[in-house]
């Protein structure tokens, strides 16, 4: 075996463990998109926009010499209090319109809050330092560095808590009968409403801590949220939408191919790749890799 | 016919209805100016427009003959672009006009100008075929071919590196335009590079593991990113992380004090070159960079920089041609000789580039600092 | 060329845009994120004709065949999306489509030959504003009658209910893809107009924002309204010039007041301002 081919493999090691890392920031924003879409069937494009409104709270909350905890809270907090705000407001009335009104109203919800962050924030990028000092382990050829491993190990702790929610708790019981029948579970006493607005604060805290924990890489901008956004939904259509797991499965897909692509390849079509998944597994699986397959009723 | 009947008729009515009001004052001399105020690309225009702004402000207060200031945000879009542009000229009368500061919406802004037969003059689009639109058309930066040259020298010269490395951000043709200036220059001076493989990355990326383990196996003795500070700063940052401790060279696209909060103390070494160093010792430089910071709180980089030069430039030309005509202001602008501007002395050559000198920037700490001036 | 002859031109090439878009999402009820793409499709190959492989014809005619190229491009690429993505629906294929505007705006920008992200320059000035209006009118003339046409009405009912028109007889795949094809093409159509009255691309005009700005201008006008289509296009490609003029504050905050009216009319008249119908003296409605 030749040198180079060692130094492929290698490579494609690493790639993979960098796509892990970077599928566990995707993994955290896409959770979120998939419990809205779950819950009442809406394309949430202004969820990008909740992270980066959360990422610029927890900045300016550093400004202001916030210890990096509470700036997190910050961050959690402000984002999901946006994300009850503009259900309230917005989606709340359009509900019942249709899916191509809601949608518009969605997109349009996305564009005002990247302009008005532009010009409330600036549009000159902003960095937020890591969580934890950066210590980079070597094995081998492969680097792994201790905040990729913390991000990593948030995202599986964000799973399992999610998971103890939706399964264990009175509200997370309700948030399941929601999503499955919205009648029905109006019928059996469930205040609905309420239901809808916690998901929406919990969609976007998890956003806001994932925009937090971008830092790492990212520098925070009032655009970041388009991209990230589209690709965190490409994540949890990927999955399978509506269901949990599936949008962390979708989250770390999409990681590592991009990282894949953009090692092996040109990181030029970093941004293409994922929306070539997607149209592959709709094409093979729409429901999803571990959506049920759902036949219309007349 | 009734079709299309239809949308003349409604423009007409909203159109005459909306611009009645603003088409008072004819008089005054008008100079337009069309930025990047958001969208992709409002980071360059904001700043940009921060120094015009100021430059307009120290103009008013000096007197002469006065002229109105008109700011036009394109959305970082060509198609809003060469609307605003044509709405400059065509409804704002403008005698002269600021262009975008980005090179590929200056050459879709630039033949409207050209036709209309306003003097143009773009701050910051350095690519060269800009200002071959025509002869309304010229900028206040030197090209990229020039800063390449200048970088190329200073590595081969000054550093005395000969094996090198260029990372390119191959969706921007300022950064391809300034690799290619670069490598043909490095290798004239008999530099090598230590990779035959092209290596790129894209805009917006911000992680560039997978990049740096192929530089790392070069193993070259200085990297060339001819790129923006946003990207930079992260490669800079990870590269540094990896154990990549050889210096980093740049141009004019690093020159933002972002670049240290997002790469840290992992800058210092790095050199670049620049339009101008905020710490000149010429009063030109401190007053502008004394007056900046009083209006907006930090300090000047480059955009707002030659935005500031750009209306200067302009205002000379106006100041000293003979009629309030855009023919005789172009005519004494393509002819700028020795103008005192806070990036250099700068004077037009005949394709309405200027001949200035280059400054190269050293990283220090937390910040850049002057290094050396490279003539032309 | 002016001012308000180039808002005129953008009025124009808007109108046969929308009025392409409202065949997919207003007639058939798909639903398309990625307009901007067939858009740019039709712009960039019609170019690369004129500029790379121009015949030595006379200027109507080259035109004549920049228009097919452009046609052509952008209804093979209609054909290549929508054959997998068809089958999807609703908000999946938005986002496949979608996907596929932001894949072809890459490609663009990777494209050297094309000016890559430069954008692309010197591209001769074959059309004018009698073509746009002329085309715009054409393309309106063939909407009116296709909506009249057994064919057209079989496709609206796919929009009111794919399962019954299917038990009806419609073949929905087949009218599915006729209309996505043919309504990329027609946007490949404008891009080859747009090309040739611009002379300039550039990558970021064919952008997923441009695609929703088609898409509000075919809402607001009434999803299978041609006349509504007509006018949502001249609305839209107005209001945002004209809030420029209305004073510092409002021109700066244009791009936030946008969305915001945006979604008011959402919560207003979610059906658009025509709904399906037409403007008539005749009160009658289709569909």
């Amino acid at each position: 075996m030749s040198q180079n081919f060692i130094y492929f493999l290698w490579d494609c090691l690493q790639y993979f463990i960098n796509g892990i890392a970077q599928g566990s920031l995707y993994a955290m924003v896409a959770l979120g998109y998939t419990m809205v879409y779950g819950i009442i069937r809406l394309v949430n494009f202004a969820h990008g926009e909740f992270l980066m409104i959360g990422a610029m709270c927890g900045f300016y909350a550093l400004r202001a010499h916030l210890p990096m905890p509470a700036a997190i809270l910050v961050a959690m907090l402000s984002s999901g209090i946006i994300a009850i705000a503009v259900e309230r407001l917005v989606y709340r009335p359009i509900r019942k319109s249709g899916r191509i009104p809601a949608l518009i109203t969605a997109i349009g919800t996305s564009l005002f809050f990247q302009y008005f962050g532009q010009l409330v924030f600036g549009a000159d990028p902003k960095t937020i330092p890591p969580f934890i000092d950066e210590k980079i382990y070597n094995l081998g050829e492969i680097n792994v560095s201790n905040v990729q491993i913390a991000i990593f190990c948030i995202t599986l702790f964000v799973l399992l808590f999610l998971f103890w929610l939706t399964h264990y708790t009175k509200v997370g019981k309700a948030m399941r009968a929601v999503s499955f029948n919205l009648p029905a579970a109006e019928l059996m006493g469930i205040n609905t409403n309420k239901i809808i607005s916690f998901t929406f604060f919990l969609g976007a805290a998890l956003a806001g801590l994932g925009g937090m924990l971008m830092g790492y890489t990212m520098s925070v901008e009032p655009m970041m949220g388009m991209n990230l956004g589209t690709k965190a939904f490409v994540a949890a259509v990927v999955g399978g939408i509506g269901i949990i797991p599936g949008a962390a499965l979708g989250g770390f897909i999409i990681g590592i191919a991009e990282n894949l692509v953009a090692g092996l390849y040109k990181s030029s079509f970093r941004d293409a790749v994922s929306f070539f998944i997607l149209i592959l597994i709709l094409l093979v699986k729409p429901s999803g890799i571990l959506g049920k397959n759902m036949k219309e009723k007349v | 016919m009734k079709l299309k009947g239809l949308p003349h008729k409604f423009l007409a009515c909203l159109m005459t209805l909306i611009i009645s009001n603003s088409l008072y004052s004819a008089e005054t001399l008008k100079v337009g100016v069309v930025s990047p105020i958001t969208g992709a690309t409002a980071t360059f225009g904001q700043e940009n427009v921060n120094g015009i702004k100021l430059a307009y402000e120290k103009i008013k207060k000096a007197g002469g003959k006065k002229f109105d200031l008109i700011i036009e945000d394109d959305k970082s879009d060509a198609i809003e672009s060469t609307t605003a542009t044509r709405k400059l000229i065509n409804i704002d009368k403008i005698s002269a006009m600021i262009g975008e500061p980005t090179s590929s919406l200056a050459l879709a802004s630039a033949p409207i100008v050209q036709e209309a037969k306003i003097p143009f003059i773009t701050p910051t689009a350095t690519n060269a075929k800009v200002t071959q639109v025509g002869d309304y058309i010229s900028r206040a930066c030197f090209t990229d071919d020039f800063q390449g040259v200048v970088m190329a020298k200073f590595a081969v010269n000054t550093l005395k590196k000969k094996k090198g490395l260029v990372l390119i951000e191959n969706t921007s043709d300022y950064s391809k335009g300034l690799a290619k200036s670069f490598t043909d220059e490095f290798l004239k001076m008999g530099g090598k590079m230590a990779s035959t493989e092209e290596l790129t990355y894209a805009a917006k990326d911000t992680d560039f593991q997978s990049l740096m383990r192929k530089v790392k196996r070069a193993n070259p003795d200085f990297i060339f990113v001819p790129g923006y500070y946003v990207e930079v700063g992260l490669i800079i940052k990870q590269a540094r992380a990896l154990g990549i401790n050889v210096p980093f060279l740049g141009g004019d696209g690093w020159d933002s004090p972002k670049l240290f909060e997002i790469a840290g103390p992992a800058v210092k070494g790095s050199y670049i070159s620049n339009h101008f160093a905020p710490d000149d010792k010429d009063p030109v430089v401190q007053n502008f960079v004394k007056d900046y910071k009083k209006v907006y709180g930090v300090n000047p980089g480059g955009f707002a920089a030659l935005g500031y030069d750009a209306l200067g430039i302009m205002n000379a030309a106006i100041q000293k041609a003979k009629s309030t005509k855009p023919a005789d202001i172009n005519a004494v602008l393509v002819a700028t000789k020795d103008y005192p501007g806070v990036t250099g002395k700068i004077t037009f050559d005949a394709n309405r580039n200027p001949k200035k000198a280059a400054v190269v920037l050293e990283a220090k700490e937390n910040g850049f600092v002057f290094h050396s001036k490279v003539n032309p | 060329m002016g001012y308000y002859h180039g808002i005129l031109l953008l009025v124009g090439i808007f109108i046969t845009l929308t009025l392409s878009l409202n065949l997919i999402n207003g007639f058939c009820g798909q639903f398309s994120l990625g307009h901007a793409g067939f858009w740019g499709a039709g712009a960039y190959a019609s170019a690369v004709y004129s500029v790379f492989y121009a015949l030595p014809l006379p200027a109507p005619v080259n035109m004549l065949i920049a228009i097919a190229v452009g046609f052509i491009a952008a209804a093979i690429c209609g054909l290549i999306i929508g054959i997998p993505c068809l089958r999807l629906r609703g908000d999946y294929l938005a986002i496949a489509t979608l996907g596929f505007g932001e894949i072809v705006r890459i490609s663009i920008m990777n494209t050297e030959m094309v000016g890559g992200p430069r954008g692309f320059i010197n591209i001769p000035h074959l059309a004018n504003i009698w073509w746009v209006f002329a085309v715009a009118f054409v393309i309106a003339l063939f909407m009116f009658n296709l909506k009249r046409s057994a064919f057209g009405r079989a496709i609206i009912s796919i929009r009111e209910d794919e399962i019954a028109a299917e038990n009806m007889g419609v073949n929905l795949f087949n009218s599915k893809l006729f209309s996505f094809t043919i309504g990329a093409g027609i946007a490949g159509i404008a891009g080859a107009l747009f090309a040739h009255t611009q002379q300039f691309l550039h990558p970021s005009n064919f952008n997923f924002m441009w695609s929703v700005i088609i898409l509000v201008m075919v809402i607001l006008g009434g999803q299978g309204s041609v006349t509504g289509s007509i006018i949502g296009a001249v609305i839209l490609t107005i209001v945002p010039e004209a809030l420029r003029y209305a004073g510092g504050t409002v021109a700066e905050w244009r791009m936030t007041i946008f969305p915001v009216l945006l979604i008011i009319l959402m919560m207003a008249k979610p059906e658009g301002l025509f709904g399906a119908h037409e403007i008539s003296f005749r009160k009658r409605s289709e569909g």
